[in-house]
């Protein structure tokens, strides 16, 4: 019987020739990754263990990003428990205000991550990493905890659900559509302990941030992981990364799935997530018009240089529409430099959004962008529960990039396929 | 911990962690800073009425969403002894179990177990009580290394006990 990729890294990890679905295993970690609302946690817990110190300073990486710049005082606490926990243990990855970024558009971008790789965070969207063919996962404070001390975690080996690819995308469908098709599918908890594996020949077809995108929402089907093959795109974008070389794990032929999807790239369309549950697609056949207050355009799902230059190919030489509030929120630095160098955020300006320096804020209701009661935002995050965003009564519409600038223009949500004569400049 | 005894405060499908513990307290991280939020978005009498033993009953995937462990030593911290659900979300589980909140699926008592009854849950046998209906159910016992972890306490403990 064979074993899917992620079994694959996970036996290589383990010190084992094979494991299955079920097994208990201690696998050895690559990376160890917390942020400033969870490592505060982990880092008490470190104090908890007999053994002092961390397993390895190049393998850890810290990067507050939820609540800074420092919303409030329990906050810059926080932060700095964090930096004086970085300084201590000299960990080399350790992102100040300046240099830090989203973590998990960030890492990638820092070249810290290798095919084959296995990661845990204390994020639970720390999944995102399987578009570069790494085993990555999302625990809590003292998984990371126990991780940073030992540079071990313990895993029950998971069953797989392959998801095969056709066909390429259109013009103003992404990564993001394709992910929450998949989740009006399998719903809310359709992966649940399992490897969601995206295979076949449309693969090829996506760009590694559409892919950052798919794999990131692997955990709102429940999934303990998402991950892709190996292909020329990864590696030249790990190339392009600094990245060291890794092992690129594929599939056997005969692995077992619990259950196979098939979708075809080409018959996506723009689909919109409907509060309160990510699961609660619609597409725009089926979508009234809907008045709406808030857009939020970034985050960890989606606030990568593609995602930008979508939203901006439609917001360029057009303007928000009267009483709503867009927010653009570049992941990283860098993202920023190259949104700025490409006039990417003086179209966002002049369309009359603001330009955040990189946060998590406003995706998990922390500031810079919170809902007040009844009000309804288009956001490209990925949940839109009960008071995510702001108050028990605000709703949450989750979208694509290029559908969040379409219905900021609009002022209710829109079609952003709409826009037959713009080109897509992810698309081309 | 070898079992738990409470009256039931029971919940229906995909409890999210940002119901558990909203991120505008997540800046906090004493056990009982959080304890006195918790489920206030979905259950503003939750606070006032939970007694020390109590136990959620919930449906699937309980848990989901953030993996922020504050959610598990929320419910922990609010006095109740044990969750039980159809399923839980693979982080919150993880979580339950490395900070030592018992926790048991069990599809059948989640389905027929009704607000207010009181039940009986023995974990080294799996086995759900209860006692208002008298109807047992077999929930799936921990494997016997989560069973140790939740004994020593949680994670740290266990692996301090390892690597003596």
């Amino acid at each position: 019987m064979g074993m899917t990729m992620t079994q694959k890294i996970l036996a290589a990890h383990a010190g084992l020739a094979r494991v299955q679905a079920g097994q208990l295993i201690e696998a050895d970690l690559d990376l160890v990754l917390g942020n400033d609302i969870t490592a505060p946690v982990a880092i008490r817990e470190m104090n908890r263990f007999e053994r002092k110190g961390v397993f390895d300073k190049d393998k850890i990486a810290l990067v507050p990003d939820h609540f800074v710049p420092a919303k409030d005082i329990k906050s810059a606490e926080n932060c700095k428990c964090v930096r004086e926990f970085a300084r201590c243990n000299e960990i080399t990855h350790y992102y100040e205000v300046g240099q830090m970024g989203i973590e998990h558009a960030l890492l990638p971008e820092q070249g810290l991550l290798s095919p084959g790789n296995v990661v845990i965070g204390a994020d639970s969207h720390t999944c995102t990493y399987g578009a570069l063919g790494a085993f990555s996962t999302g625990v809590g404070s003292t998984d990371m905890a126990a991780g940073m001390a030992t540079g071990k975690a313990w895993f029950k080996v998971p069953s797989a659900i392959q998801i095969r690819l056709t066909g390429c995308l259109r013009p103003f469908v992404s990564g993001k559509d394709v992910i929450l098709t998949i989740i009006g599918k399998i719903g809310v908890d359709g992966a649940l302990y399992q490897s969601m594996e995206f295979t076949g020949p449309g693969v090829a077809s996506l760009s590694m941030d559409d892919r950052f995108t798919i794999a990131n929402m692997a955990i709102e089907a429940g999934g303990k992981n998402g991950i892709f093959p190996v292909d020329e795109k990864t590696l030249s974008y790990e190339k392009e990364h600094g990245a060291k070389p890794g092992t690129a794990y594929e599939a056997d032929p005969d692995a077992v799935y619990a259950k196979t999807l098939d979708i075809d790239l080409s018959q996506i369309t723009p689909t919109v997530a409907f509060p309160h549950l990510p699961e609660n697609t619609r597409t725009f056949d089926r979508i009234p018009d809907i008045p709406i207050d808030q857009v939020v355009i970034g985050s960890c799902t989606n606030g990568r240089i593609s995602d930008l230059r979508t939203a901006a190919a439609i917001l360029r030489g057009r303007h928000v529409a009267d009483g709503i509030r867009c927010i653009v929120i570049p992941a990283t630095q860098a993202i920023t430099m190259k949104a700025m160098e490409e006039g990417l955020l003086k179209v966002f300006l002049e369309a009359g959004a603001v330009v955040s320096t990189p946060t998590c804020g406003p995706c998990l209701g922390g500031y810079m962008g919170i809902l007040a009661a009844g009000e309804r935002c288009v956001s490209t995050t990925n949940r839109n529960f009960v008071g995510r965003m702001g108050d028990v009564t605000s709703e949450i519409y989750l979208a694509s990039p290029a559908t969040a600038a379409a219905s900021a223009v609009a002022g209710k949500i829109a079609d952003p396929t709409a826009y037959a004569d713009i080109v897509d400049p992810s698309r081309v | 911990m070898e079992q738990a005894e409470g009256t039931v405060i029971r919940y229906e499908d995909n409890v999210d962690t940002d119901v558990i513990i909203p991120a505008r307290y997540l800046a906090a991280s004493d056990p009982a800073e959080l304890a006195a939020h918790c489920m206030e978005d979905l259950d503003k009498t939750f606070v006032s009425r939970v007694k020390q033993g109590d136990i959620i009953v919930a449906g699937k995937n309980f848990g989901c969403g953030s993996s922020r462990e504050h959610a598990p030593i929320a419910i922990k911290a609010s006095g109740i002894s044990c969750v039980i659900a159809a399923t839980f979300a693979r982080i919150f589980y993880r979580n339950a179990i490395n900070i030592g909140l018992p926790i048991i699926e069990c599809p059948g008592a989640s389905e027929e177990i009704r607000e207010g009854d009181l039940v009986r849950v023995n974990f080294d046998t799996g086995v759900i009580t209860n006692e208002t209906t008298g109807r047992k159910y077999q929930g799936q016992a921990f494997p016997p290394f989560m069973q140790k972890i939740i004994d020593d306490g949680g994670l740290i403990n266990y692996i301090n006990d390892q690597t003596k």
